[in-house]
C-alpha cells in the first residue's frame, strides 16, 4: 500500500510528467489559454491514460512477450484506437461533453504523455495495480499543470507585456519558473 | 529543368530558417526540451529524427494513391512507428551509451507532431523528390534548433561542450540549466530573440521600401 502511494505521489508531484520529464508539451503550450478548458482536457487526458495503462498491460503479459519488437507499433496503434473509440462512445453518450471537448479528444492521440506512460511503466516493469496507479497519479499530474499554467496565463493577459516576448517565449519561461517550483518536491521523500 | 532544380532547392531551405520547426512552427517540443543537457545527445536524437522522418516521408510519397483518406492518420503512424522501432534498435547496437542517456525519448519519436504533420501537410500531396527534400530541410532545421540549445545549456550548465572542459576553472556551471527548468528558460529566451531578429528584419525591409519609394 505505501508503494503504491509513493507511486502516486512520485508521478503527480515529484516526477512530474509536463514540468519534469517535458512530455505533452505541445497541449501544455498550445490550449492552456483558459481555466475550463486546460480542466477537462486535463480530466480527458486521464481517462485516456488509465485505459492505456489497463491495455499495456495486457499487452506486456499475452503478447508482447512472444515479439517485443512490436511493443510501439501495437502501443500507438492502442492508444490511436481508444482515442477514437472514447470519441464514438462519448458522441453517443453526452453530445454537450463532446462538444465541448471538441478538437482536443482526436489531439489526444499524439500526445506524448500517453505514450510515454505506457512506455515508462513497462521499462520499470509495474504490475497491473502500479500501472493504474502511476496512470492516476501522471494524468492528475498533467492536470494541475495545465491548470497552473493557464491560471498564470489568464492572469498575465490583464498586465502590460513588450509585444516581442508575449506568446510562445513567455509561456515557456512562466512553465520554466512552475518547474523550478515543482524541483522544491524532490526533497519530499529523502528516505528512498 | 532549371526551375525543378529551384523548387528542390526552396523545399530544402524553407526549413532551415523561414519555416523553422521549432522555432517559428513551435512542433516537436518534447524531445526539444527533454534530451538537449547536452551537445552530444542533441545531435544524437536529431540524427535519429531525421532518419525517421526522411524514411517516413519517402515511404509515405511513394504509396500516396493507395492509402485511403480515411485511416491515412493511422496509416501514418505505422509507417512512423516501424522507422522509430529501426533507429532504436540501431542506436542501441552502434552506441549503447548514447541510447542509455536519451533512454524513453528514443521510442517517444513517434509522437513528435512534426513528423506528423510533415506527412499530413506535405509528403501526402507531392512527388517523392520534392517530400524527400522538404523532409530533410526541416530535419536540417532540427537539428539546428537541438543543437542551439544543447550548445547554450552544455555550455552554461556544464562549462563545457561535446564534453570537452572550455574555461577550466574559472567557471562556476549554472546547475539550473542543465536541470529541466533550464529548458524552459533557454527555449523560451531562444524564441524571445528570433521574435526579435524577425522584427528588426521587417523594419529594415520597411525602411528600404521607403526608401525606394522616395528616390524614384
Amino acid at each position: 500500500m505505501q508503494e503504491l502511494f509513493w507511486i502516486f505521489i512520485s508521478s503527480l508531484l515529484i516526477n512530474n510528467f509536463v514540468l519534469t520529464y517535458f512530455l505533452g508539451i505541445c497541449p501544455f503550450l498550445g490550449v492552456s489559454n483558459s481555466l475550463e478548458t486546460s480542466f477537462r482536457l486535463g480530466l480527458a487526458t486521464t481517462f485516456v491514460m488509465l485505459v492505456t495503462a489497463l491495455c499495456a498491460w495486457v499487452l506486456n503479459t499475452y503478447l508482447l512477450i512472444y515479439a517485443p519488437y512490436l511493443r510501439l507499433i501495437s502501443f500507438i496503434v492502442v492508444i490511436a484506437s481508444t482515442v477514437q473509440f472514447i470519441e464514438m462512445l462519448i458522441k453517443k453518450m453526452s453530445p454537450t461533453l463532446f462538444r465541448a471537448l471538441g478538437i482536443f479528444l482526436p489531439l489526444i492521440t499524439t500526445n506524448c504523455a500517453i505514450l510515454g506512460l505506457a512506455i515508462f511503466s513497462t521499462n520499470r516493469g509495474y504490475g497491473f495495480l502500479e500501472g493504474i496507479t502511476y496512470a492516476l497519479g501522471a494524468g492528475f499530474g498533467f492536470t494541475i499543470a495545465m491548470v497552473l499554467l493557464a491560471g498564470l496565463r489568464e492572469e498575465s493577459e490583464l498586465s502590460e507585456v513588450p509585444a516581442l516576448i508575449e506568446g510562445t517565449a513567455m509561456n515557456l519561461i512562466i512553465a520554466g519558473i512552475l518547474s523550478m517550483a515543482f524541483m522544491g518536491f524532490a526533497g519530499l521523500f529523502s528516505s528512498t | 529543368m532549371i526551375e525543378s532544380e529551384n523548387q528542390d532547392y526552396n523545399e530544402l531551405i524553407k526549413g532551415i530558417w523561414r519555416d523553422n520547426p521549432v522555432f517559428v512552427q513551435v512542433l516537436g517540443m518534447c524531445p526539444m526540451l527533454a534530451v538537449t543537457n547536452s551537445a552530444i545527445n542533441a545531435i544524437a536524437m536529431g540524427m535519429a529524427t531525421l532518419f525517421v522522418l526522411v524514411g517516413s516521408s519517402f515511404l509515405v510519397a511513394t504509396f500516396k494513391k493507395w492509402i485511403p483518406k480515411q485511416i491515412r492518420i493511422s496509416c501514418f503512424i505505422i509507417i512512423i512507428a516501424t522507422f522509430v522501432t529501426v533507429a532504436d534498435y540501431t542506436l542501441l547496437a552502434l552506441i549503447p551509451t548514447v541510447h542509455k542517456e536519451l533512454g524513453a525519448f528514443i521510442p517517444l519519436i513517434v509522437a513528435n507532431c512534426m513528423i506528423l504533420g510533415r506527412q499530413e501537410a506535405f509528403a501526402s500531396k507531392n512527388t517523392v523528390r520534392l517530400a524527400v527534400m522538404d523532409a530533410l530541410g526541416m530535419s536540417a532545421g532540427f537539428v539546428f534548433a537541438l543543437f542551439t540549445l544543447g550548445a547554450v545549456r552544455e555550455i552554461l550548465g556544464s562549462g563545457s561542450l561535446f564534453g570537452v572542459d572550455l574555461f577550466g576553472g574559472a567557471f562556476e556551471p549554472w546547475i539550473i540549466m542543465i536541470l529541466p527548468p533550464g529548458g524552459f528558460l533557454t527555449l523560451g529566451l531562444i524564441l524571445f530573440f528570433f521574435n526579435w531578429v524577425t522584427h528588426r528584419r521587417e523594419i529594415f525591409l520597411e525602411r528600404v521600401a521607403e526608401a525606394e519609394r522616395s528616390g524614384s
